[in-house]
């Protein structure tokens, strides 16, 4: 069974170093994602008493005319591509910042990482307070500057709800996506600059002709992963709002949590689960190739 | 009695790169073999294959009476000194050199006595106990040589171990390569591009190109005789003025002169005559010149000047492309910008132009 | 001259304006939560708000280990994250060396998998592994966390390593193979003590993952006194539904997040490669 070559009895050992580590994945992520493939044809809840009975696809039937999914749907893209847009942007900025070399650098980079080291759902907590309505300190400082004239519901009206937990979600990652594109900007030699310095060139041409085209990877890169994170975001929503006011702020997440965990809908929460799992490798896929191909155009522009 | 033996040796990546084509030769005891060859000729995938770290695509290796192809490298009983010395930074110097016997459970007493021995021939003692990180290069290179003796192997790889070197300290380290390795019987299967340490280490030279074996012969053999173009200009510095003749009957024409030809049963269409600058001599009073050329550039090599001359009077000359001859002459001999030479006809190599191949010596 | 230096002044200035504001960013939330756990309950309900506390009392931290256990909350997210990033690293590790020097077969199926497996929302899995869990009655033990742990921080983990052993120079594997090392003893006796810094670097992210994870924790652990720190403070009530006990909650956060702004301090260098590491691979 063991090839005599060597280099081939390399090769098998390999196998085993790497198995361990494969199964545990496999257990821990390809797993749920069958089961609940499986699970999904089954209806099973308090209605048949825990037991699964099959149902064919009639949990993706209810699923199209389950209104609050729809709506949860439109939620997490609203979301979504709020958090996402603001923090390339916001992210580009910093990054920009942290490439200058100044004074007391690394302490900046060490207090630009710590959003992101610091647990989501400890954070959504400082946040609820920061936006509370009575005695929320943001409140209290646009009431001084003479901004409004009265206390915001923060967490209290829909839109504004949406708009807070976009606040929160910002805070906590563009930390991430900066760090990734300064290691983008670092890699570009500050010789190019220079040389396009010396062709007469503005310092916003620089950032268009060569930043971005060179830097267009990790921006690919950090979308594709903000943008799964930003899908499936749980800790933030479910300690900020709940899923509230109204509803207006549940994502797919919560809804899916709320099915499952409080409502005991484990046949159509695992539907739930593979319809949500499908878009997502959908979007990203297509996003993903999208993007390279419009990154290639980038480049061969030039 | 352990000797290497190399049979049918093939190691084929991609159909576009195969380094090492159906090689066979042997390395008796007390030998000392030097693969010698440009980069990309294959000797160190033929190396790399004898130590076990790729495996052959066809034929087999023995060693000894044993056929080792199926082993793992550190069953072989083989040794090998690394390029970059590869020693292993987080162990001390005495580690290092102990590592391979403490891997085969030898009793820590007699990897005491072997160790010690060994530093002592290569003047490591004081630096038993630092770490690779700080010693000179030098020093790491002996390390990795005593990492390599200690192990008392059936056979000893090195491959290019001087190259990292700078120049004083490679002849020297050179010389005391050549003096240890002499001193025991195991083979010794030495890789480099340099043709002064393969002239001057080996028993036995393998001319490697494109993973081809050229020529397997003794130092000298190699250099007297080399079996074609290709061995002839890659042995011998500097290189070896390679000119194509036009012939006429049994003589090429050079210059104005004509150089009368070897015994060959069939004259190919294209002549080659070569000879090694430093056999090219200046004409003396009243000798038959054979060669009349203007002198264009003078290479001053401290012991010896180079002189490029410029051969007058060739037929097939043009001005684009004028005969071109290298002279190695002592630096105290005078010359004028217009010399006369002489090509001794022993020192003349004939060659093919075609195939390369060597011409003449009873060959066809 | 004058041009240039002007220019170079304003830039300057915007520089250390855009510093100022990026560090107040970052730090607000943070710094408030600071202070309000400093104030008593009457300062934090002021309005308008109070932003120094007059009276500083440590009432809001004492109540957190009288009330509730608060130290074995601390206790136990500690146990889960080390637990979890020794795990991860043991069985990382030898799958990152293989991946970076054994020629696999299929080997770039494997690393796409293991990138792919990122993207996953935590929220999908759960339901699974809660299945499994129960049925192992495994419920509300440590090993419910332990293992998923594991395996999120895996693929970080194993990318980390493999970029980091592909630097380190094939020659020293090779004298070892020469030497007579077997692959285990290579990995452990030879290349191990050489990747002494990666290691340090990817334990860092994964304690950090691990400690902050929040919905398998959520889920997995009901039992009070097993809960880990995001999970507790998120579930701190006051005596009634209106009573949010802010200064409590804002003492938690401080305490529950010291840990990590620790690490983020001494290790920041380690983090930022490890990051990019993960990512510029990616």
């Amino acid at each position: 069974m063991i090839s005599s070559k060597p280099t081939a009895q390399r090769s098998f050992e390999g196998w085993i170093l790497v198995i361990p580590a494969l199964l545990l994945l496999a257990l821990v992520f390809a797993y749920p994602i069958a089961r609940a493939f499986w699970l999904s044809l089954f209806t099973e809840n308090l209605g048949t008493r825990l037991q699964p009975v099959f149902a064919g696809l009639g949990n993706f039937g209810r699923m199209a005319g389950d209104g609050r999914f729809w709506q949860s749907l439109q939620n997490t893209g609203v979301f979504t591509l709020l958090s996402v847009t603001l923090e390339m942007l916001l992210g580009t900025t910093i990054a920009l910042v942290l490439n200058q070399s100044f004074r007391g650098r690394g302490a900046l980079r060490a207090i630009v990482l710590l959003p992101w080291a610091l647990p989501t759902a400890v954070m959504a907590l400082a946040w609820t307070w920061i936006f509370n309505d009575q005695y929320g300190v943001l409140n209290d400082v646009l009431l001084r500057l003479g901004l409004v004239h009265s206390s915001i519901n923060w967490l209290g009206e829909p839109s504004l709800a949406m708009l807070s937990l976009v606040v929160a979600d910002v805070w906590k990652t563009t930390p991430f996506i900066s760090i990734i594109l300064l290691a983008g900007l670092q890699s570009i030699s500050p010789d190019l600059y220079e040389a396009h310095a010396i062709d007469g060139a503005s310092p916003w041409q620089s950032f268009r002709k060569i930043t971005l085209p060179l830097l267009m990877p990790q921006i690919l890169i950090a979308l594709v992963f903000r943008f799964a994170q930003a899908f499936g975001l749980f800790d933030l929503v479910q300690v900020m709002t709940g899923g509230g006011p109204g509803g207006s702020t549940e994502t797919v997440s919560l809804y899916i949590y709320a099915t499952i965990m409080r409502y005991l809908d484990f046949g159509y929460g695992a539907a739930l689960v593979v319809v949500t799992f499908s878009l997502l490798v959908t979007v990203v896929s297509l996003a993903a190739r999208l993007l390279r191909k419009s990154a290639n155009l980038l480049l061969s522009d030039e | 009695m352990t000797r290497l033996e190399l049979q049918n040796l093939n190691k084929v990546y991609s159909p576009q790169s195969i380094p090492v084509k159906n090689l066979s030769l042997s390395v008796e005891e007390g030998e000392f073999l030097t693969l010698l060859g440009p980069s990309g000729c294959g000797k160190s995938t033929i190396l790399r294959l004898i130590a076990g770290l790729e495996s052959p695509t066809a034929g087999q290796i023995r060693i000894g009476d044993r056929e080792v192809s199926k082993l793992r490298a550190g069953d072989r009983n083989i040794a090998m000194v690394f390029q970059s010395y590869a020693l292993y930074p987080h162990m001390t110097v005495y580690e290092n050199i102990a590592s391979g016997l403490k891997l085969r459970k030898m009793p820590a007493r007699e990897i005491q006595q072997r160790v010690t021995e060994v530093s002592r021939v290569l003047g490591l003692e004081e630096f038993l106990q630092r770490k690779p990180g700080q010693l000179s290069g030098g020093q790491r290179q002996r390390v990795a040589v005593g990492r390599a003796l200690v192990r008392r192997p059936d056979v000893f790889l090195l491959d290019e171990p001087l190259s990292n070197l700078d120049a004083l300290l490679r002849e020297r380290v050179r010389a005391e390569l050549k003096q240890l390795f002499e001193s025991q019987r195991s083979p010794v299967v030495y890789v480099t591009h340099d043709q002064t340490e393969a002239m001057t280490l080996s028993t036995k030279v393998a001319v490697l190109s494109n993973g081809f074996l050229q020529q397997l012969d003794s130092p000298q053999q190699i250099y007297n005789y080399p079996i074609n173009q290709f061995v002839a200009s890659f042995v011998g510095s500097p290189q070896m003025n390679l000119i194509p003749v036009v012939c006429q009957g049994q003589y090429a024409l050079l210059g104005t002169s004509k150089i009368p030809l070897p015994a060959m049963t069939m004259i190919p269409p294209q002549v080659i005559l070569g000879i090694r600058p430093e056999q090219v001599r200046l004409a003396s009073e009243g000798q038959p010149t054979t060669v009349q050329g203007q002198v264009f550039l003078v290479e001053n090599l401290g012991m010896h000047n180079l002189l490029s001359v410029r051969v007058a009077g060739s037929p097939g000359e043009t001005s684009a492309a004028p005969i071109m001859l290298r002279a190695l002459l002592p630096a105290d001999q005078p010359w004028r910008e217009s010399v006369s030479l002489v090509l001794p006809p022993e020192a003349i190599h004939w060659f093919d132009g075609q195939t390369g191949g060597r011409l003449g010596d009873g060959s066809s | 001259m004058n041009n240039v230096q002007s220019r170079s002044l304003i830039f300057k200035v915007i520089l250390t304006g855009a510093i100022g504001l990026i560090a107040l960013f970052c730090l607000a939330p943070v710094l408030w939560q600071v202070l309000t756990s400093l104030k008593t309950g009457q300062e934090i309900l002021a309005i308008p708000n109070r932003y120094w506390p007059q009276h500083y009392t440590l009432d809001n931290y004492t109540v957190l280990f009288t009330d509730r256990p608060f130290l074995r909350y601390i206790l136990n997210s500690g146990f889960v994250s080390l637990a979890s990033t020794g795990l991860c690293l043991s069985i990382g590790t030898p799958a990152a060396y293989a991946l970076a020097r054994l020629r696999l077969w299929g080997q770039q199926f494997i690393l796409a998998g293991i990138l792919v497996v990122t993207l996953f929302p935590y929220v999908l899995l759960f339901l699974g592994l809660l299945e499994i869990l129960q049925a192992l009655k495994l419920g509300n033990n440590y090993l419910a966390l332990i293992v998923p742990y594991t395996a999120i921080n895996l693929p970080l983990t194993i990318l980390v390593m493999r970029s980091f052993f592909q630097q380190l120079p094939q020659d020293l594997e090779d004298a070892a193979q020469v030497d007579g090392y077997s692959t285990w003893q290579m990995l452990t006796q030879i290349l191990l003590p050489m990747t002494t810094p990666a290691l340090v670097t990817t334990g860092i992210l994964a304690f950090i993952f691990s400690w902050n994870e929040f919905i398998f924790a959520l889920t997995f652990i009901t039992q009070d006194d097993l809960k880990t720190i995001p999970v507790a403070a998120a579930q701190l009530s006051g005596a009634t539904v209106f009573d949010v006990p802010y200064g409590p909650i804002a003492a938690a956060t401080v305490l529950g997040t010291f840990p990590l702004v620790l690490l983020v301090l001494f290790f920041q260098r380690q983090i930022v490669q490890g990051l990019t590491a993960g990512a510029v691979k990616g």
